[in-house]
């Protein structure tokens, strides 16, 4: 149960993954800004629960769910770190205060796991990758994050295979004191380094027999264009911070057990 | 005037004390289908790279003699120049494909040439078709089997509209139905295109009944060069150690005991027809 | 002697591998398993050393359970030689990359370097002791790895796609090898679809397709059985294809070696004059 499956891209047509990427992006950096902004634990909770109509209308909940336990872990750490800090350091008013505000940072790591995590859910690599092309950033770089995106499943293969080989031949990855086992993934290193090392040169050879490098100003298959639904997500997004911004200034914010003693 | 001209091409890598191959003078004309084969090390690999600079451009080296390509001398070009003119498929399925989905790496080349988007939808479309790849255009490539992800490699470099395609052992890691399916994919753009191919490859029983010419390659120099029927049956070709269709074998072994055959056979099909002839004709 | 017994494997991401297999392989076998890629082969060949531990089933090699052992003990009688070269180089010289698995197989100083010595020797790569691997070519590569491999003398030798790239004269080479190897006692597996190869060697076949076994016999046989080479995506080899084209001249179809097809046909030549 890895907190990274809810990152991997699913091949899914929701009306989320269709969404341009620089505007998902910032929608998740809004959220990001309004849940550095409060410390109180209400608006962050309303803040998690106002992103889970996403997760849904882009199909994408089994992964969520998926993330969501997977950083139950580091959730909990980071609830009691902050008690504790809390406690020991100052700022500790009361204990209904001191519940409420661990809690409140701990729901601010989830909210930005889980705004990530739909970013991530409903953008494919080569959508993100012609994000980055538009955006003004060097061919060269989009171009090193795609493949590279590419061949991580490949790499994970060799991997297993090299594993695999050294194993036959002896290598007992598990025994031995730390220092040693950190020796033996040399065998394992060494292979996939070298192997990587060929790889690139193949590669290149390739690129450059296709061309690479003719002209700087390349022209591209796809291109992104701003929709309706962009334009939607938008307006949303800015009009959540503004919101938020206002609540901010303006509107003292009680606390939740409070509300929910009545 | 012929497609590839090379005159006296000598080549020594930057780490190399001996060339890797020297003296080689061919020429291939328009539209032809060229076997090149021969034994590990005789340099087949490195004179490929020629054909597009990639040799001397990318691998650096000394080159002497002198190699022109569709009218241009390959020292005085870029590599991107003349791999619009003349594409190289290599061995690898895996390491020439770099886009997430199969449309985008057939569009890579052309995207590298700055052609218009039109034009690249186009020839990406026609590409995909030619090769039989349409149904897989938005596959990643590493959901598909090595056969498929080389006729990716091939309709990538189908779609820059190159006269010449060479394939550098495309079908080493492919069993051998996918390797005959290439084969055959190779052939029709051949044929019904007319690109001029140059094919180095050792299943010469799965390619040859294919190949206008064979050139054979030993120790860096080329021995043998023509008719594929004539080279097979050739003494030298039998000495290197080649892997001679096993129907020509066959004839060589019957004319050892005085059963001739009409013509030298270099496909099962042929070898069967010219045994029958043989056997019925001898109750003659 | 090597048992599998109705062997499931199914892939932590779910794909089913190997879907009820059963074969048994006594010692001093040559085995040529064959398939389509995809078809189950290197993963049944992965539980014969317990790389992999069967999901239903078991794998009893001379009686030994592969759940009950590790893979460094399984390793010492099965020994496995993948098919790129370049998935387990990381040594400074040839010698010390052969060597490797001694080391790990707890031999004295002394006995490893006998065993290298050895094994470089029968593989023709005394020369190349002190040289690094990377620096090699393709097919004296290959040759390195199986040195290391055999270094060891496993009773059992599987080799993985051992024709990958390598010219008509390097295989003929590693033909005989692999007869000798054979000859002297040793179980040798090669898992390939290189026909030609296979009909020249004519071990026993074991067919694989879609995860199960679908043949399991004799190379002349099965490799001139048309339903059962399309089956496993090979073709038929070339001296079959001559045959069944001359199928009505009343001629045997279950020929693969051109030795006994010239042997053949020249009789009946001789017959017709």
């Amino acid at each position: 149960m890895s907190m990274f499956d809810g990152f991997r891209f699913r091949r899914v047509y929701s009306p989320i993954h269709q969404l341009d990427p620089r505007v998902k992006f910032l929608y998740v950096c809004i959220i990001f800004t309004i849940a550095v902004l409060f410390n109180q634990l209400l608006p962050l909770l309303v803040l998690f629960i106002v992103q889970i109509p996403f997760v849904v209308v882009a199909r994408v909940q089994k992964e969520w769910i998926r993330s969501m336990r997977g950083s139950a872990l580091f959730a909990a750490f980071i609830f009691v770190t902050n008690w504790l800090s809390f406690y020991f350091y100052g700022g500790y008013e009361s204990l209904q205060w001191l519940f409420e505000r661990s809690l409140a940072m701990t729901l601010r790591f989830i909210v930005l796991i889980e705004s990530f995590s739909i970013f991530f859910l409903t953008t494919s690599p080569d959508h993100l990758g012609l994000a980055l092309e538009q955006s003004g950033i060097p061919y060269e770089f989009c171009f090193a994050f795609t493949t590279a995106i590419r061949f991580v499943p490949v790499l994970a293969e060799e991997a297993q295979t090299i594993m695999d080989a050294q194993k036959s031949r002896g290598l007992e990855l598990e025994k031995g004191n730390f220092i040693n086992r950190i020796r033996n993934y040399v065998p394992i290193l060494i292979p996939l380094i070298v192997s990587s090392i060929r790889r690139s040169l193949e590669l290149a050879e390739a690129m450059e027999s296709r061309a690479w490098g003719a002209i700087t100003k390349r022209t591209n298959l796809y291109v992104l264009e701003m929709k309706r639904g962009d334009y939607y997500l938008i307006i949303t997004s800015v009009g959540m911070l503004v919101f938020a911004i206002y609540i901010w200034l303006y509107v003292p914010i009680p606390f939740l057990t409070k509300i929910l003693s009545f | 005037m012929a497609i590839i001209e090379a005159r006296n091409l000598t080549y020594t890598y930057p780490i190399g004390s001996k060339p890797a191959f020297e003296d080689v003078t061919l020429n291939i004309e328009k539209g032809e289908f060229v076997i090149l084969t021969g034994p590990s090390g005789c340099g087949k690999t490195s004179l490929c790279r020629c054909f597009n600079g990639l040799i001397p451009h990318f691998y650096g080296g000394r080159l002497e003699g002198e190699i022109e390509v569709a009218g241009m001398r390959v020292t005085d070009r870029q590599i991107h120049e003349l791999a619009q003119h003349v594409g190289l498929v290599f061995q690898s399925p895996e390491n020439q494909l770099f886009a997430l989905s199969v449309e985008k790496d057939v569009a890579f080349g052309l995207e590298n040439l700055a052609v218009p988007r039109e034009e690249i939808r186009k020839r990406v479309d026609w590409a995909l078709q030619t090769t039989g790849i349409w149904d897989l255009r938005e596959r990643a490539p590493y959901e598909l089997s090595g056969g498929q992800q080389q006729r990716v490699a091939i309709a990538s470099i189908l779609a820059m509209h190159p006269e010449v395609i060479v394939l550098d052992e495309p079908t080493s890691f492919l069993d051998p139905l996918g390797a005959q399916k290439i084969f055959g994919a190779i052939n029709e753009l051949n044929e019904k295109i007319g690109i001029t191919i140059i094919l180095v490859e050792h299943r010469l029983d799965l390619a040859s009944r294919y190949a206008d010419r064979i050139i054979i390659m030993n120790k860096g120099r080329i021995v043998l060069d023509g008719e594929p029927r004539k080279i097979f049956d050739s003494e030298e070709a039998r000495l290197m150690g080649i892997g001679i269709p096993k129907a020509t074998r066959l004839l060589q072994i019957f004319r050892d005991y005085g059963v001739n055959l009409t013509e030298v056979p270099i496909t099962s099909e042929e070898a069967a027809l010219m045994i029958k002839e043989a056997l019925t004709h001898d109750r003659g | 002697m090597i048992e599998v017994k109705d062997v499931y494997y199914a892939y932590p991401n779910g794909v089913q591998a190997v879907k009820g297999v059963s074969v048994a392989v006594n010692d001093g076998e040559f085995i040529a398993l064959m398939g389509q890629n995809g078809a189950g082969k290197t993963t049944l060949v992965k539980h014969l050393n317990g790389l992999l531990k069967p999901s239903q089933g078991q794998v009893l090699i001379d009686g030994v359970s592969t759940k009950d052992a590790s893979v460094a003990t399984l390793a010492r009688k099965v020994g496995l030689v993948f098919q790129n070269p370049d998935h387990q180089f990381f040594c400074e010289t040839v010698e010390k990359e052969v060597s490797f698995a001694l080391k790990n197989f707890g031999f004295d100083e002394g006995s490893t370097k006998k065993r290298v010595d050895w094994a470089l020797n029968l593989l023709d790569l005394t020369q190349y002791s002190e040289v690094s691997p990377f620096m090699l070519s393709g097919g004296e590569r290959k040759r390195v790895a199986l040195a290391s491999i055999l270094a060891w003398d496993p009773k059992i030798v599987i080799l993985d796609e051992p024709t990958i790239g390598q010219d008509h004269a390097q295989k003929e080479k590693l033909l005989q090898f692999i007869v000798q190897l054979n000859a002297q006692g040793k179980t040798v597996i090669i898992v390939t679809h290189d026909i030609e190869f296979v009909a020249e060697c004519k071990p026993r076949i074991i067919l694989m397709a879609d995860g199960r076994i679908v043949a399991d016999g004799e190379t002349s046989k099965i490799l001139t059985d048309p339903e059962l080479v399309n089956q496993a995506s090979l073709v038929l080899p070339e001296v079959a294809r001559i045959f069944a084209s001359l199928a009505d001249l009343g001629l045997p179809r279950d020929v693969v070696d051109i030795y006994e097809a010239s042997k053949i046909l020249l009789e009946r030549a001789e017959k017709t004059r």
